[in-house]
């Protein structure tokens, strides 16, 4: 297989584009016609051919330009990327996690070669060819973390787990729906999840950590959450709501099928193995409403999904002000009839 | 003046469980305005607690001083804020040793800062007592340019750095000790909700 990636932009001119191909691998994350919070988690032991859940981390077309924009976002604000230093260990672990899951799935594409603690890694797409001592910080451009994250789509927090709880004490954040790293850092999985409404009150947290604290090695887990932006943008970030905020009272009925975004995250779940700490990448999928009503399954759906919402969701996922306009153009590919079980468009 | 009540609805936030005695160990007491009455409550209810304490009290234009410093405690200072009394605070919690407590009552943020030197120095959370007393005013961070705001009693408020108007997201971080603002007119510029007083 050999991937095609995108020239394209994530800001400013909102270049940002699907193939065909990649409408329908998206992960719709919608399994029936309704939608509340769940414990959604299945194992994260491959799936279906050519979908996003193949393999360990997912590689797409959007690769390179992903990462051009995470550098870019860096450039703008360090604080992105940070780990507490009790952190550096699990910080090796992700780099291993990471060029071994590749270099396994993607031959073609990424080449890991050790011996005993030196290894030679290669990256094609970004052209990267590099020798280093793994545990030897110094032989590495930056830290560890750091490092293969500048080169993994989506963002990654690494949760410490000590006193049954998860810490999140390390992330590379560039693209997130709009929580802040630099205020979370240090927080245990209650707290940083202290904003969410009504998700407590049902023990999901509770049922979640639990469930997290048990993930084994060679065992992970995923789930899929979801949310919608207006245009194509990475960069939600609290940091530079009055940047982007704006953007969202631009749509209008005639701009909407092609500026409104559905954007769903892949979380997964990884145990690591030195450090006992546990990898939490947050893969963003972004597909516009006029792609996505291309799959009639998704287009039927979506509308009712948006329409039967609790209003609280709605305004936690930041649309509540746009929810109209979304109901009633996707109404329009709404006909009324059954659809199939799961997330699959219908062969 | 009795310790202060939130209510439960921000998940993020610290309980405080209350200054409650320890007996005649090495302690260090720190406080402010108000915070002073959870100090002397604290040693009326165990007598033999000042011989052993260092205190350092920020007034505020609260008249307490006068009463603590009679208490035989075995240090007593008065400062005049926070920040001038940090590099003092520090030095004691460098020279404490391991089965010393802390004593801390007042406002948040001075809970939130002085707990962050404490644990930053090696001290166990359970070694750390915290009573609220005093004002409901919230130290903020704004999330665009990172600027802390102290003494926030409106919502929104305006960000002493970048001049952002920020509305007070019940949100708190331990590690900045702050409360989290965030941008109130980002989607309307200019549209700014009145201020209301922050209230819990």
């Amino acid at each position: 297989m050999t991937i095609q990636f995108n020239d394209e932009t994530f800001r400013d001119d909102y270049s940002y584009h699907n193939s065909a191909e990649a409408i329908r691998r998206f992960p719709f994350p919608f399994d029936k016609d309704d939608y509340m919070y769940a414990v959604n988690m299945e194992p994260h032991a491959g799936g279906r051919e050519g979908s996003p859940f193949e393999n360990r981390f997912d590689v797409d077309e959007h690769y390179v330009a992903e990462m051009r924009d995470r550098e870019i976002t860096l450039n703008e604000d360090p604080l992105r990327c940070q780990s507490l230093p009790h952190m550096e260990l699990a910080g090796w672990d992700l780099l291993e996690l990471i060029m071994v899951s590749k270099s396994e799935d993607y031959p073609e594409l990424f080449s890991l070669h050790r011996d005993g603690d030196r290894w030679h890694w290669i990256n094609r797409p970004l052209g990267i060819d590099h020798k280093f001592t793994f545990l030897d910080p110094t032989t590495l451009p930056y830290g560890p973390m750091e490092y293969i994250t500048r080169q993994a789509q989506g963002d990654f927090a690494v949760l410490d787990q000590r006193e049954g709880n998860l810490w999140m004490e390390a992330g590379m954040v560039t693209s997130q729906a709009d929580w802040s790293l630099d205020f979370d850092i240090g927080m245990n999985f209650f707290e940083w999840h202290a904003p969410v409404p009504k998700a407590h009150e049902m023990g999901i947290f509770q049922r979640a950590l639990k469930f997290l604290l048990a993930i084994q090695q060679d065992s992970p887990s995923r789930r899929l959450n979801w949310t919608m932006t207006v245009n194509p943008r990475l960069d939600t970030s609290p940091e530079n709501y009055h940047k982007w905020g704006p953007e969202k009272r631009t749509l209008t009925p005639e701009n909407v099928g092609e500026k409104q975004y559905l954007r769903v995250e892949l979380q997964t779940f990884f145990r690591l193995p030195r450090s006992n700490g546990l990898a939490f990448p947050i893969r963003c999928y972004l597909i516009s409403l006029q792609d996505l009503v291309t799959v009639p399954k998704w287009g039927r759906r979506l509308h009712r999904v948006i329409r039967d919402l609790p209003d609280e969701l709605a305004d936690y996922k930041g649309f509540a002000v746009n929810r109209q306009l979304i109901i009633d153009y996707l109404a329009q590919f709404d006909d009324g009839k059954p659809t199939s079980p799961g997330i699959f468009p219908d062969e | 003046m009795s310790a202060t009540k939130f209510t439960p609805s921000i998940i993020s936030r610290p309980v405080y469980g209350g200054l409650k005695p320890h007996g005649a160990v090495p302690s260090l007491m720190l406080a402010n305005g108000p915070g002073g009455e959870a100090l002397l409550e604290l040693i009326k209810a165990d007598p033999t607690i000042p011989g052993q304490a260092h205190v350092i009290y920020i007034p505020e234009g609260c008249g307490l001083g006068k009463t603590l410093e009679t208490k035989g405690f075995a240090g007593y200072f008065e400062g005049a804020s926070y920040p001038s009394i940090l590099p003092r605070f520090r030095k004691l919690l460098a020279d404490a040793g391991m089965n010393t407590r802390l004593y801390l009552a007042g406002t948040e943020g001075l809970i939130g800062q002085a707990t962050s030197e404490a644990l930053a120095a090696g001290m166990l959370p359970e070694a750390i007592d915290a009573e609220h007393r005093g004002s409901l005013a919230r130290r903020m961070q704004c999330v665009h340019c990172k600027g802390i705001t102290e003494n926030v009693i409106t919502d929104p408020f305006t960000c002493l750095h970048c001049g952002l108007s920020l509305f007070v997201r019940d949100h708190y971080s331990h590690r900045h000790a702050a409360f989290q603002g965030v941008c109130v007119d980002a989607e309307a510029p200019g549209e700014i909700p009145p201020r209301q007083e922050i209230k819990a």
